[in-house]
């Protein structure tokens, strides 16, 4: 009888399946005095952390040359959509070190597919 | 006063409708079934016992908590409290729909041993420098003046035995209560190890 599991796995949804080293758009929910609005934030994925409901990724984009991260829990109900915008090919689960690079340096590999 | 007794879970997060994160504690609390009224004619005070948490085999409660539980009609149970409440009969249960979303409670529990301890840990003495030259790095330092005390004072912190022992953590909000599965979801931390025995009350 494993209550709190239980308790997590009730937070758990349908989830678009994504990896560390991606560029997504996530579609998050926000809420302006009474108006609620959806707001598209588009990055690459530098790391996915902790297991479960409980998973949260850190996404990373340039916004006019300054680097932003966030933070989402994984299943937070505040987003609203996560689109896979490209498959990128790496070779660390952390993808730290792309803060210390700049321009083309920075830039991740797509992923080849065979089909 | 509504007062039940639980038992600690664990903890883990839970999101509210608005999408916040909270940090909770699981209690499984009740249901409690009402083993004894106490009155101020046949006591002197007034207060409830309640009994939590039904044992397996009868003959692994005592005779005493046999007897009680006997004459209240209801199984015999692990551990009993009592809590000044009012309009509740023998036999009736206590169960977590006394509580609601949003009431402010108070936990009591044995918090967890942490065995024998240094000042630093116990009473949050600074300690002495770690580096140029010093030797001297977590000893509690002078314990008192000379002369006139010509004694240590009553109470001065000292290294000891620290943790196991009752403490109470008041003003904790109740973020849901799960009446099918008998569960309260607290905001933050309460006292003792996963399993320990919790009391918990509400005003009003």
């Amino acid at each position: 009888m494993n209550l709190i599991g239980a308790i997590e796995e009730g937070f758990k949804k349908e989830l678009t399946d994504f990896n560390v080293g991606d560029t997504v758009k996530v579609y998050i929910k926000v809420v302006e005095g009474d108006k609620e609005r959806i707001q598209p934030f588009q990055g690459v994925v530098i790391a996915r952390k902790g297991s479960g409901a409980r998973e949260t990724f850190m996404m990373r984009k340039i916004s006019f040359g300054v680097g932003v991260e966030k933070i989402f829990p994984v299943f937070s109900p505040n987003i609203n959509k996560i689109e896979v915008i490209k498959r990128g090919s790496v070779r660390r689960a952390k993808l730290y070190y792309i803060r210390a690079k700049k321009g083309k340096a920075a830039k991740i590999k797509e992923k080849e597919f065979s089909t | 006063m509504t007062g039940i007794l639980g038992r600690k879970l664990g903890m883990t997060q839970v999101f509210d409708e608005n999408g916040r994160l909270w940090p909770v504690t699981v209690v499984e609390a009740g249901p409690c079934g009402v083993l004894q009224i106490k009155t101020k004619e046949n006591d002197g005070y007034e207060s409830v016992k309640v009994g939590f948490e039904e044992v397996k085999k009868e003959k692994r409660a005592n005779r005493p908590t046999r007897g009680i539980c006997k004459k209240a009609g209801l199984n015999p149970c692990r551990i009993m409290k009592e809590f000044p409440m009012g309009d509740l009969k023998v036999g009736e249960m206590v169960t977590v729909e006394k509580f609601q979303k949003g009431d402010v409670i108070t936990v009591t529990g044995i918090s967890k041993g942490k065995g024998f301890q240094g000042v630093m840990k116990r009473h949050n003495y600074a300690g002495g420098p770690k580096s140029h030259g010093s030797t001297f790095y977590r000893a509690p330092g002078s314990i008192g003046a000379s002369s006139f005390p010509s004694r240590v004072w009553k109470n001065k912190g000292m290294p000891g035995h620290m943790g196991s022992e009752r403490v109470s953590v008041k003003n904790l909000k109740v973020i849901d209560v799960r009446v099918d599965q008998n569960l309260l979801l607290i905001l933050g931390a309460v006292p003792g190890a996963k399993g320990t025995y919790l009391e918990i009350k509400k005003e009003s």
